[in-house]
């Protein structure tokens, strides 16, 4: 054989963990001669897809990047001034490198196992004092989806809480940002909610009106007074949303100090690039008396087993995961990543550092409306932060030509006035375009000389300080900084650590190749509402990636909209409901459900106006096909669809899922499918051949986007054609469907920054990598499961002979719990000791723990996760044999901190060694727990959401 | 094992009813099984003095660190008084759910539905102890 002198198409070798050998080592271990024998005793033979994926071959990572380069000069990065909530920005370099680009911080996991996640829990701590400081309100939580979902989240808030005495009336003042009253408008219409846009200052509250929505400074710039608009929601006993901009609130006062109830925005000018629609965090906040009913996660603080502070997600019992088809909302994936950098820039910057850039916006803004003025220009609205609604002497087309030609993007307010939005990124050089584009030829140097802006006149100045706690006051030189992002990294464990086997979350290889083209300028500088014109690459990316996606389903439209999977779950629900409506069938409101299905399903049912019936499920977790039939005929006129996850929550391929499929069809109804487990799919099988009508994709898990601790996440959906006309539309920018639904995210493609990562993975597999991928997934997974067999119970084997799982297995606690007393928890816990994150605990069944190993894990890390796993079996046998204590075990005193083992005393019947190094490879590598075991319910109890002194942890602590 | 206390009355949600001040006013909590499956209780919502709920009824919610659970009303009645304790020491559930952690006390609109549920051995038997 003779050398090749092209590259070779590797990265299928990088992205696998098994290489051959190991692949034959372990077929053999489990069975089977070839990996084809496996994949026939595990997918069911009806639904085997034949053909080949037609997506193109991988290439190699080197020639994807150059590939890359071209596609990113199809975007050109023009000078945006168009605000609406996205602004320039400029990201600290020693936060986009060791944050935004480092897999330490953007691999891990949502902290529910929070001993081994404290140090981001704590930067989303700083996040959500930094808002409630700037909003002046009480708690926030730890970031939404976009501002728009954001403002319709709070509104859902509101109407939960009057749902049993008031309206159904939500006001919206007009001048928010189209994209939000948008969302708005889309997630009141199921619920009930009569959402009505007028002049703020018109708005009356009457028994019917439960809530209003306003902005501040208002899309055109215009900051009012909203104070007497407070006083009269209130006396009528309704609430007000004030949606704001961070920025601004360092200056003029914060709504918390003028009557709202509720604030929402993004944190996006706070450091994190544009992105061309995200992700970005969306802010949250309101007053205490609203914690039970806040959505999404909030970060608490607590304590741990020896009294010390801990931090941990506070009061999930608010959540979809737990409330189901009570709950108020159905968000589950958050901004993580995105809240830890804005969290991290207000710490960078701190008080002053934040006050003086946005003084600096400010006096900008001030310089260019003396300039425009002086030039004949009127500004509209007399009491600005950042933005100006300009009235040009000229006309407005001649001026945004004049803007075109500099490559200069304005807002064209469609009425003869023209917006401007400046941020942080603004040189005098680009006011001097500016002045120049509205025909002004004077220098912003020289006018800024001739005058300093007062404070804001009354009631408009903010005195109030903000981001008074040591963190925002303590790393001002960069090397203090960079100290305190990588000691905060250390308290985490991420993939750069060990594996994280979560099952149905696919914590796979996030390659470094597919992160890169993220922070490149053109794709990260390029604000949504640029013109399509500036945005070719994207739409590249968008069309290519749409088009794998949809070979890849079965299933030939998709919307790239969704921003996480419970909102795409969300969307394709609606989407089933416009087209039942559009049949004349609108009455069909009933959605069945298996009663295994994971929480969000339920939740997004009930936001899409429908109501939940819950199917059956027999003990080994497979849909009771005959109780389905009999549902799907007992409402069979108002049938509207059927939400299954396939393989099952339990990790099962039914057999049933095609006759499943035609039941509902029979009856009138739609198939959603939940596609959080699509990793065992690819290229097997495919939800459009076998029934679907929907499916949502979690390029999260499936397609490679990092968890980034707890989002960003993607949730697109692909349909029918049938269902094509309905997808999601935008006020701003077209795309969707001919009778698209309104906009289900703030921004036309969601994020559409990271569906750069899931192209490139697709673009460096190809069609047999990300077949093989899917392959190798299964095969891990009954290799563990044959491996775990002879030590734990694993449950849900099904097919013929020794019995097969899917890409995920289940393993049960509950004998041991009734032997010993030791659960699931503390097998979880005990398995940080050993460096590992814990798998799914207690779902989909109570009392066991779910694997997923995934296709990126090498055969010996697999062994050592085994391994750690029948070692701690061995432990338990020795509580079962009476040589330890019930209570007082290395199981229930885990995790073990460093100071807990290298404390003087050791009180304990096994050694100091056998609580932290119980397995030999800590002795090269130890991970320790920056905590010991949390108390929960001392936290839940004591609800304290933002950085408060040492001083008071110590207190509440001795108060129990 | 639960304590499943004799002399007083218990229904499938696991909702106990105790005799109070008045024959036909009684004290309604959650049992001892109940809180124990639930573990530690982090808040109780209860409903208003004065408000009135039929039978098995949800007349407030029960939250723990990891679930949530309705609180069933287990006869026909009014609500008398609340226990306001419980707002600052929830807690109070699982330490003595017979007694300080009492959540509501009813005045039932028929003594005789009272009656009709179950006894402690009964329940000790639903529960399967």
């Amino acid at each position: 054989m003779r050398t090749p002198i092209s590259h070779p198409p590797d990265f299928a070798a990088r992205h696998l963990g098994p290489h051959a050998d190991d692949v034959r080592e372990m077929l053999e271990f489990v069975g089977c001669d070839t990996l084809d024998e496996l994949m026939a005793e595990t997918v069911p033979a009806g639904i085997r897809f034949q053909g080949p994926l037609r997506i193109p071959e991988g290439v190699p990572e080197a020639e994807l990047l150059e590939r890359l380069r071209v596609i990113a000069s199809g975007n050109e990065v023009w000078r945006s001034y168009l605000g609406m909530g996205y602004s320039g920005t400029i990201t600290p370099g020693v936060i986009q490198r060791n944050i935004l680009e480092n897999p330490g911080w953007y691999t891990q996991y949502t902290p529910y196992q929070a001993e081994i996640a404290q140090g981001r829990l704590e930067a989303l701590l700083n996040f959500q004092t930094a808002v409630i400081d700037l909003t002046g309100l009480e708690i926030a939580n730890a970031s939404l989806l976009d501002e728009g979902t954001a403002a319709a989240e709070a509104m859902s808030m509101l109407y939960g809480q009057g749902r049993r005495r008031r309206g159904h009336v939500f006001l919206v003042a007009e001048d928010c940002h189209p994209q939000t009253i948008g969302v708005v408008r889309t997630r009141a219409e199921p619920l009930g909610i009569d959402v009505r846009t007028g002049p703020p200052e018109q708005f009356a509250f009457d028994r019917e009106v439960f809530g209003a929505l306003v902005q501040y400074p208002a899309t055109d710039g215009c900051i009012r007074d909203y104070r007497s608009l407070c006083d009269a929601a209130h006396a009528a006993g309704s609430h007000v949303v004030v949606a704001a901009d961070l920025m601004a609130l360092a200056l003029v006062t914060p709504p918390g100090e003028f009557g709202a109830d509720v604030a929402v925005g993004n944190t996006q000018r706070f450091g994190v690039p544009m992105g061309y629609g995200g992700p970005h965090a969306a802010y949250i906040a309101c007053g205490e008396r609203f914690k039970r009913q806040l959505p999404g996660r909030i970060i608490g603080v607590s304590v741990d087993r020896h009294g010390n502070p801990a931090l941990r997600m506070a009061l999930q019992t608010r959540e979809q995961h737990i409330r189901r088809e009570k709950a108020t909302s159905n968000i589950c994936t958050a901004q993580v990543l995105l809240a830890v950098m804005a969290g991290m820039y207000s710490v960078y910057h701190g008080p002053e550092g934040i006050r003086r850039i946005a003084q600096r916006i400010r006096k900008q803004t001030a310089t260019l409306a003396l300039g425009l003025e002086q030039a004949g220009n009127a500004i509209v609205h007399p009491v600005f932060f950042d933005t100006l609604r300009v009235r040009p002497s000229a006309p407005a087309e001649d001026v945004l030509a004049a803007a075109r030609t500099r490559r200069i993007n304005l807002r064209d307010h469609g009425d003869g006035t023209v917006c401007v939005a400046l941020d942080e990124t603004v040189t005098p050089a680009d006011l001097d375009d500016l002045l120049a584009v509205f025909g002004a030829d004077a220098s912003a140097v020289v006018l800024a000389a001739s005058f300093e802006p007062e404070d804001y006149p009354e009631p408009f100045n903010r005195t109030s300080d903000y981001l008074r706690h040591p963190v925002f006051n303590s790393y001002r030189s960069e090397t203090e900084m960079l100290r305190y992002i990588r000691r905060l990294e250390s308290r985490d464990l991420s993939l750069t650590t060990s594996m994280i086997p979560l099952g149905s979350c696919t914590m796979k290889l996030n390659a470094t190749t597919q992160m890169t083209p993220v922070t490149w300028p053109e794709f990260g500088q390029l604000h949504p509402f640029a013109p399509p014109g500036q945005a070719r690459g994207y739409a590249r990316i968008v069309a290519e990636l749409g088009a794998w996606l949809a070979e890849i389903s079965g299933l030939p439209a998709v919307s790239l909209q969704p921003n996480s999977g419970a909102q795409g779950e969300y969307t394709g629900l609606l989407v089933i409901r416009a087209r039942h409506q559009a049949l004349g069938q609108g009455h069909r409101d009933v959605c069945l459900i298996p009663s295994s299905a994971h929480g969000t399903n339920p939740a997004s049912a009930v936001l899409a106006g429908m109501k939940v019936v819950v199917v059956r499920c027999d003990d080994r977790g497979n849909v009771d096909v005959e109780d389905l039939a009999a549902k799907a005929a007992q409402h069979s006129d108002r049938l509207a669809a059927v939400m299954v996850t396939y393989p099952s929550t339990h990790g099962v391929f039914e057999e049933e899922i095609r006759n499943i499929c035609e039941i509902i069809h029979k009856h009138g109804g739609y198939v959603y499918l939940d596609g959080a487990n699509l990793n065992a799919q690819v290229g097997l099988c495919r939800p459009g051949d076998y029934g679907a009508d929907v499916i949502h994709i979690n390029l999260h898990k499936t397609f490679a986007i990092p968890h980034g601790g707890g989002g960003p996440g993607m949730g697109p959906i692909c349909t029918t054609a049938e269902l094509a006309p309905y997808l999601p539309g935008h006020p701003v920018v077209p795309t969707g469907g001919e009778s698209a639904i309104g906009p289900v995210s703030a921004a036309p493609w969601g994020s559409a920054s990271i569906l750069l990562i899931s192209w490139a993975y697709i673009a460096l597999l190809g069609r047999d990598g990300v077949t093989e991928a899917t392959r190798t997934a299964i095969l891990s997974a009954n290799y563990m499961a044959v491996k775990l067999e002879e030590h734990f119970d694993v449950l849900f084997w099904w097919g013929s002979g020794m019995g097969r799982v899917a890409h995920e297995f289940i393993i049960d606690i509950r004998p041991i719990k009734k032997t010993t007393g030791i659960t699931e928890e503390d097998v979880a816990k005990r398995l940080m000791d050993y460096g590992f994150h814990a798998p799914t605990i207690a779902f989909p069944v109570p009392g066991t723990i779910m694997i997923e190993p995934t296709e990126s894990e090498s055969k010996a890390e697999l062994d050592r996760f085994c391994d750690a796993l029948i070692s701690i079996r061995a432990e338990i046998e020795q509580i079962e044999l009476g040589i330890q204590d019930r209570q007082d075990n290395a199981l229930k005193n885990a995790p073990h901190t460093a100071p807990d083992v290298m404390a003087d005393s050791w009180a304990h019947a096994y050694t100091r060694a056998q609580a932290a190094f119980p397995a030999p490879w800590l002795r090269d590598h130890k991970f320790w727990p920056h905590v010991g075991r949390i108390d929960n319910a001392h936290g839940d109890r004591n609800l304290i959401c933002s950085c408060t002194p040492i001083e008071a942890y110590a207190d509440a602590g001795s108060g129990d | 094992m639960s304590h499943i206390p004799d002399g007083l009355k218990y229904t499938e949600e696991h909702e106990y009813l105790r005799d109070g001040d008045e024959p036909d006013i009684f004290v309604v909590g959650i049992t001892d099984y109940a809180q124990g499956e639930l573990g530690d209780v982090v808040y109780v919502e209860l409903p208003e003095p004065g408000d009135a709920f039929g039978p098995m009824d949800t007349f407030g919610t029960i939250e723990a660190v990891k679930a949530v659970s309705d609180l069933y009303c287990p006869v026909a009645g009014e609500v008398v008084d609340i226990n306001e304790a419980l707002d600052d020491d929830p807690a109070l559930v699982n330490t003595d759910p017979y007694g300080e952690g009492w959540m509501v006390t009813l005045r039932v609109d028929n003594p005789d539905d009272v009656e009709a549920l179950m006894d402690g051995a009964s329940y000790a038997a639903h529960i399967g102890e």
